[in-house]
């Protein structure tokens, strides 16, 4: 494989899924937390929240990625903060996981809340009476019951931080090696001369993992359905 | 006192006002759909909170507005049967037995009792989605009995069934009344279930507590009739004298013989009996010559003019209080009035094998 794919591809290949990964596993507890949050309860300011929560859905990647850099700059409120922690974000690959959790938390959101939507308040009811607190209940009866729509948010997640682009390439640059992720690989490619036919190994290296993605998750949702309804 | 509730909550549709003090043993809430019963019910379990009042469950107040003391749902030690079973369709139907054990960190000193009595040894492995409807009964029973409450609360857990079921279940509710040391609260807006039932009946009509008593006292009350005199119908303690080869069982109740429908059990066995009142025929002179076998003399102690043609007669006899329903029409024509004498003619065949269970 290495053999097909140059050494700036393949790095760039290895950067894509390191980055979506850690931005899928870190996102999802907070994911989880929003959903039920969003289906479950009532606060002030719960528009305002589901508001904030879609906001990356529906703003232009590249306002996404420079409202990043001003927040998460060097020079950034939090950014500055930050880097006296000793924790850089800005043209970082750790910028990157930051940019792509953001674009794919709505989407992630979205599939989880569906699911808890799903589940009867009723069997949670019946787990109170006997004896379950709130956390329990949560834990034994409302996340088993949400698992395949847990996996569904988590694998659209990983999906759409592979392929995020805008946001990341303001925010984090197009660094080979530090920042420079299979979109951003492939707008590079094409820019310069000759490039074709390294974007397009990338382009079938996308497609491949997104299908791959897709069929994984529909078969593990499948699984966890079926030992949820217990048929 | 084992439950005390008094309590006052707005509802959509009307006020909820309720004060009762039971006994143990099973008391039964009684009225028609949409009086109230459910909401009353779940304010005892913590499902839903009143606007006012105080709820004191075996000695502990769980519920006291006036100290703000709203204790929750899963610290109040319950175990709650529902309409619908409510089976967790995760679990294995002996992981669904064994959750309240798990959550209050129960002892398992129930187990083997609870599991023969119903009968779910067989479905132990099985997914709640592999039940049948009355099994998934009997295994919420046992999950509600095995979170070892110290009241078990059960809301019209037959209504949902099919007359077959429900036939199968309600000696499970006989036997957790006489065989279990547990205060059961148990909604119903039947008569059947309350007469083979309860120990003690609360009448709730439109929200309201209307009377408090024994099933033979409510029952037998003309002035109480939760769901309108069509469905009144006193109940008789008898116990079994004879079976009869030709399909009748003959018992006795207070000394006065009476045949019914064949029910099994041997010579002594206490029963307790429902007789509709408008299976009652009343007569002003000893009948003859008819085909009914149960034939009771009494005096009329009480009558209520219905809104219609009806008219519901309490009639004091040696066997126990009756009700009858006759047309106004009839009891001018007999003349009867308070302190008459009459004569009840009961059907054998009318009696509905419902509506005769066991006693404890």
């Amino acid at each position: 494989m290495s053999g097909w794919l140059g050494p700036d591809e393949w790095q760039a290949v290895a950067l894509s899924l390191k980055v979506a990964f850690w931005a899928m596993a870190l996102s999802l507890p907070l994911g989880i937390f929003t959903a039920y949050a969003l289906a479950r309860w009532h606060f002030p300011g719960k528009a305002l929240v589901n508001g904030l929560v879609h906001l990356p859905l529906i703003l232009p990647p590249v306002v996404t990625g420079y409202i990043l850099l001003v927040v998460f700059g060097i020079n950034g409120p939090l950014g500055a903060l930050l880097s006296q922690l000793g924790i850089t974000l800005a043209f970082r690959w750790t910028g990157a996981v930051l940019a792509a959790a953001i674009m794919a938390f709505p989407l992630m959101v979205r599939a989880i809340r569906l699911s808890i939507e799903a589940v009867d308040p009723k069997l949670e009811q019946a787990a109170a009476t006997l004896g379950a607190s709130r956390l329990w209940v949560f834990v034994t009866i409302t996340l088993p019951l949400i698992v395949p729509g847990i996996i569904a948010g988590a694998v659209l997640a990983f999906a759409k931080a592979m392929g995020e682009f805008g946001a990341t390439i303001t925010f984090v640059s197009n660094i080979p090696g530090q920042t420079q992720t299979v979109p951003s690989a492939i707008y590079a490619f094409l820019q310069a001369p000759g490039g074709e036919p390294a974007a397009l190994r990338l382009v079938m290296v996308s497609v491949v993992v997104a299908m791959g993605a897709l069929l994984a998750s529909e078969w593990l949702a499948r699984r966890a359905a079926k030992r949820v309804q217990g048929t | 006192m084992s439950l005390s509730v008094r309590l006052t909550h707005k509802l959509p549709r009307f006020q909820l006002q309720v004060d009762f003090a039971v006994p143990a043993g099973l008391t039964v809430l009684f009225g028609r759909s949409g009086s109230g019963k459910t909401s009353v019910i779940n304010a005892v379990a913590g499902l839903l909170r009143p606007d006012q009042g105080q709820i004191t469950l075996g000695g502990e107040t769980v519920f006291d507005s006036a100290r703000g003391l709203h204790l929750p749902t899963h610290k109040r030690h319950l175990g709650y049967i529902f309409q619908d079973a409510r089976l967790f369709p995760h679990m294995s139907v002996q992981q669904n037995l064994l959750y309240g054990r798990w959550m209050r960190r129960a002892d398992r000193s129930l187990h083997t009792q609870v599991i023969e009595m119903l009968g779910l040894g067989a479905l132990l492995a099985r997914r709640p989605a592999q039940l049948s409807g009355g099994e998934k009964s009997r295994v919420a029973i046992g999950r509600a009995l095995l979170a070892q409450p110290r009241i078990l609360l059960a809301d019209e857990p037959l209504a949902a069934l099919d007359e077959a079921r429900k036939a199968e279940i309600l000696p499970y509710f006989e036997r957790l009344r006489d065989e279990f040391n547990i205060p059961i609260l148990y909604v119903t807006h039947s008569p059947a279930e309350v007469a083979r039932l309860a120990t003690t009946v609360v009448a709730l009509e439109n929200g309201r507590s209307v009377a408090v008593g024994s099933a033979t006292d409510i029952l037998a009350d003309p002035t109480i009739t939760p769901l309108g005199a069509r469905s009144a119908g006193a109940v008789m303690q008898a116990v079994i004298t004879r079976q009869h080869s030709d399909g009748l069982t003959e018992i006795s109740a207070n000394g006065v013989a009476l045949f019914i429908p064949r029910v099994p059990g041997q010579p002594g066995q206490k029963l307790r009996v429902r007789i509709a009142a408008h299976d009652v025929i009343l007569a002003s002179a000893p009948p003859m010559g008819l085909s009914a076998l149960n034939i009771i003399e009494g005096r009329v102690v009480d009558i209520r003019m219905g809104a219609g043609p009806g008219a519901l007669l309490a009639l004091d006899t040696q066997a126990g209080r009756l009700l009858a329903r006759v047309t106004r029409r009839s009891m001018g024509v007999m003349g009867l009035q308070v302190g008459s004498r009459a004569y009840a003619v009961i059907k054998t065949v009318a009696m509905a094998p419902e509506d005769v269970g066991g006693m404890g």
